[in-house]
């Protein structure tokens, strides 16, 4: 009797393994080790251990530069992204049914309008000879405008982030019933007294969510900056990849150890995330 | 006030769709134009450059390469994903919360990082896959995780798994059986949407196919990427002929979701 159940138990073990194996082998191989292996190798050079690589980045102005580039860029476009997707949320709630869906499914398509694609887009419109460029000469409200430099950069990242903030931003604004405002004003609050102590505070969480995977990615953006400017506009998804498949010189190791602050960077970022929503969270309770 | 509120509201929702349809219309006109130089608007306009566009080999080689690799690496995770949800959902409900932190990973560690590590562990050793249509396979698998998963565990959230089993068992039914003809109906839903988004996400991968395989199998984005040089209104062609298929894929996957 205990032997059979004892053999029920082995079958149960091995049929669990036959099961989850796959997925565990798969994922091993191709989603952690890539990341173990840049974990590890950032620590060396020429196999022996050591911080030489984290050194050179902060003695490199170059790199530096990099991270600076995409700190701005991410920073300057999920914080236009967002307030751009909080205005076309607040509006579409305001519509009737119909136009609302028909945006709203716009919006999902446009999410997918992004990396090379986009990039040719921007070009096309935006470029030197670009419909909208000669249109803003013309009317003299901008003397020249460069796509390839970090304001075109910039409205390219600005693009990108408006359909994201939109989709992760539209549920939330379930919580902002009608009845809400209208309770307000029959308390005599006027709108701004509205949005700044009802609606934002009861948006607060779904704010900072949504700003920090606008923030991550932004940061791991690599196409459109790669077909914007051919790889010449120095940002960390670039530097990274220039120096594991560049035509100069590689070394692996260094984008490894950039890849680990790049990383931690976003670690960090996340964690001032959960913090901010704790505090609101307990603002709330009060 | 409430009409002009109204007013207010429409005129921030135009404006705002305007500004972000205007690179795809422009884009549009562009490839339908014979020239379009220093005016504002083209000179003329055809349909040369989707002929050109239709009758070129590599284009045609490229895409059904992208259709390629995107179905395999789906359809691996899908078949490698249903036996562990059923599992995770059925008899180790314990594994839940591992799983919710496993799949986002792929989201968590940007793929142009991931790639330093694919492509020193992979171009030699024991797998030297890299630079092969393999890698973008096994790769794809990864990324498309996220989403096989989230479907289908909304899908069996949605269903009492285990009610659905013990009734098959009671008709005399082995687990295995009742996992075939009465779990997997379930699901039909989840993964038909799962596929849909995967794909058109899968289609504009960049990174891998650039960062570890590049022109050695030329996907559609490696192509659309490769054509800069060659002529803005043909490329310009190929970029609505790309959006056009996202749009074919992201309305089949909403029109799923909106029947009930």
């Amino acid at each position: 009797m205990a032997k059979k159940h004892y053999h029920k138990r082995g079958a149960k073990a091995l049929t669990y393994t036959a099961l989850l194996g796959p997925f565990a082998v798969l994922f091993g191989l191709f989603q952690l080790a890539p990341v173990l292996w840049v974990a590890i190798n950032s620590f060396l050079y020429e196999g022996e251990f050591t911080l030489d690589n984290y050194r050179s980045i902060f003695d490199s102005a170059f790199t530096l530069q990099s991270f600076y580039n995409s700190l701005w860029l991410s920073l300057i476009s999920s914080v236009i992204g967002l307030v751009i997707a909080l205005l076309l949320v607040n509006s579409l709630r305001k519509v009737d049914c119909r136009l609302r869906r028909a945006v709203i499914a716009f919006i999902n398509m446009s999410s997918n309008f992004s990396g090379v694609p986009l990039a040719f887009a921007f070009i096309i419109i935006l470029g030197v000879n670009g419909s909208v460029t000669l249109l803003l000469r013309s009317t003299g409200l901008v003397e020249e405008f460069d796509l390839y430099s970090k304001w075109g950069l910039l409205a390219i990242y600005t693009y990108f982030q408006i359909p994201l903030a939109v989709l992760l931003l539209y549920p939330a604004f379930d919580t902002l019933k009608d009845e809400l405002q209208e309770a307000a004003q029959l308390l005599g609050a006027t709108t701004l007294q509205y949005i700044r102590k009802v609606a934002l505070p009861l948006l607060t969480p779904a704010i900072i969510g949504t700003f920090v995977i606008l923030i991550a990615n932004a940061m791991g953006a690599y196409a459109s900056v790669y077909a914007l400017t051919s790889g010449n506009y120095n940002v960390i998804t670039i530097r990274i990849a220039a120096l594991v498949s560049g035509d100069i010189f590689l070394e692996p190791n260094l984008a490894a150890a950039i890849s680990v602050l790049l990383m931690l960077i976003m670690a960090v970022i996340v964690m001032i995330n959960y913090t901010l929503l704790n505090r609101s969270r307990y603002a709330r309770k009060q | 006030m409430q009409g002009n509120n109204k007013l207010f509201h429409r005129l921030v929702i135009a404006v705002i769709v305007f500004v972000m349809l205007t690179p795809v219309l422009a884009t549009l006109l562009y490839s339908l134009s014979t020239r379009w130089g220093a005016t504002v608007l083209p000179e003329g306009l055809t349909f040369k450059w989707y002929i050109d566009l239709l009758s070129d080999p590599r284009f045609l080689l490229s895409f059904a390469r992208s259709l390629f690799v995107c179905s395999a690496g789906l359809a691996l995770c899908i078949a490698v994903m249903i036996p562990v949800i059923f599992i995770v959902f059925y008899s180790l409900p314990g594994l839940k919360k591992l799983f919710n932190f496993i799949v986002v990973l792929p989201f968590a560690v940007p793929p142009v990082v991931s790639s330093v590590g694919l492509l020193q562990l992979y171009s030699d050793g024991f797998l030297p896959i890299s630079g092969t249509f393999w890698i973008l396979i096994f790769t794809y698998f990864t990324i498309v995780i996220p989403f096989v998963y989230r479907s289908m565990a909304n899908s069996f959230a949605a269903v009492s798994l285990h009610d659905l089993v013990d009734a098959a068992r009671l008709l005399g039914a082995s687990t295995t059986q009742a996992f075939f003809m009465c779990v997997l109906p379930n699901l039909k839903k989840g993964i038909l949407s799962a596929v849909f988004i995967s794909f058109s996400i899968l289609i504009g991968e960049f990174v891998f196919a650039n960062i570890l395989v590049g022109t050695r199998y030329e996907t559609l984005q490696i192509y659309l990427f490769n054509t800069r040089q060659i002529s803005g209104h043909f490329t310009s062609a190929l970029v609505i002929f790309y959006f056009a298929f996202i749009f074919l894929l992201t309305f089949l996957a909403s029109r799923l979701g909106n029947r009930k």
